[in-house]
């Protein structure tokens, strides 16, 4: 998506079993910031607050070049902040998925929560959990079965949300347009 | 454990033997021998406190020391949890029953209003009774009303408030505004938890006390009462 809207444009990722630690994503960040920030006029991070309990607003206050996706969490810019709202208005206990957590359900959740090695914690962090909403980035049927599959392991019930990329689109359809733009102003 | 070792028979552990055990098979998170340890200790005639807080607080206190040091993580620390758990199940009632049962507290605590996430409360909660409190659970989802409410039944020395979320964490200025504006606030240390805060958010909703974890939390609620070890 990055390509399509700039060449000029470098990503650079964190590991995304930071979310599961989120006391590591403002250290992480700033490592890469860092190292990038004199070198790019324009910089998207492209995390919600994730946890950080605002310290990555805190963060980008000293890089000036730099904003994240507005919001608390990154999966909501998917299904529209206004919508994300509106789902967990609905039902508190709503686990989210997005096509990459499906994919590595496995790895992030199931090991990441060490729910492979003592099961019984299923019943500790997903006590209050009615049900599992898969945002769909893509129409996948593999992915929905093992979305299905995870909302069973997980004992919650299963519901489908095609989200497509949603507002994650248009800030880096917006982001490659600032980023054109330095580029052809820097040729004036 | 290595295979080499031998299947342990906790009842032909004597007490200090068996109470050190306890303290392992706590830290490795093994409910039915930390329950079965707890039983053999009341039927040898141990006190329900001394139960209590020589082998399963002093076990959990080892385990929220390697917590804070990096070296146990959130899953080994609530299946410890869950087998110290286990012994508080058998202990609850006969502490309840008990004629020494001499409260150091009340602590009336909940999840604030919009979150769900209550494991981090349910520690501060099981260490805070293994001190010694009496505890008002308000469960999740609480809005400032049922903590009004519990105020003003209960009659708490100390209100707790968690959060996981960065959504929710401001809701807790909103019950302290509220505190205040009632007059309540001068009289009731308010207490902060929850993975996303720190010291900073804590002072800036005026909270009396930000817990970094359990451990700490039940630790500073004891010095708030003045029965500090």
């Amino acid at each position: 998506m990055l390509g399509q809207v700039s060449q000029e444009a470098e990503l650079k990722c964190l590991p995304a079993g930071y979310h599961n630690h989120p006391e590591k994503i403002v250290p992480g960040l700033k490592a890469i910031l860092d190292e990038c920030a004199a070198r790019y006029n324009t910089i998207l991070i492209g995390y919600g607050d994730c946890g950080t309990g605002g310290g990555l607003d805190r963060l980008l206050k000293s890089y000036p070049n730099a904003t994240r996706l507005p919001g608390a969490h990154c999966y909501a810019f998917y299904s529209g902040l206004n919508n994300f709202d509106h789902m967990m208005e609905a039902e508190l206990g709503t686990f989210f998925l997005t096509d990459y957590l499906v994919r590595h359900f496995e790895t992030l959740i199931i090991k990441g929560m060490g729910i492979d090695r003592y099961p019984n914690l299923i019943d500790t962090y997903f006590e209050h959990y009615k049900k599992l909403t898969y945002l769909a980035q893509t129409e996948d049927e593999d992915l929905q079965v093992q979305a299905q599959e995870a909302a069973h392991k997980l004992g919650l019930s299963y519901n489908y949300h095609f989200t497509g990329y949603g507002e994650l689109e248009a800030a880096i359809t917006s982001f490659g347009l600032e980023v054109k733009n330095q580029e052809s102003m820097s040729h004036v | 454990m290595s295979d080499q070792d031998e299947e342990i028979i906790l009842k032909d552990l004597d007490d200090t033997e068996l109470v050190a055990q306890m303290m392992d098979d706590l830290y490795d998170g093994m409910i039915p021998e930390v329950t079965e340890g707890t039983q053999i200790l009341l039927d040898r005639g141990w006190d329900a406190n001394m139960v209590l807080n020589d082998a399963l607080v002093e076990g959990m206190r080892i385990v929220g020391v390697d917590f804070r040091d990096g070296i146990l993580f959130v899953p080994e620390v609530l299946q410890s949890a869950n087998a110290m758990k286990g012994g508080m199940n058998l202990l609850r009632p006969i502490l309840a029953a008990s004629e020494n049962n001499s409260s150091v507290g009340k602590y009336v605590i909940g999840t604030v209003k919009g979150d769900i996430h209550d494991i981090g409360k349910n520690l501060v909660g099981m260490m805070l009774e293994g001190a010694g409190f009496e505890v008002i659970d308000l469960g999740i989802n609480t809005p400032v009303e049922e903590y009004l409410a519990a105020i003003d039944e209960h009659e708490p020395n100390i209100l707790g408030m968690s959060a996981l979320l960065t959504t929710t964490m401001p809701y807790m200025g909103v019950v302290i505004e509220e505190l205040d504006k009632r007059g309540i606030l001068k009289e009731l240390p308010v207490m902060v938890g929850g993975a996303p805060l720190n010291q900073e958010f804590a002072d800036a909703i005026n909270a009396h006390t930000y817990g970094r974890d359990a451990a700490m939390s039940s630790e500073l609620a004891k010095a708030i009462m003045g029965k500090n070890r």
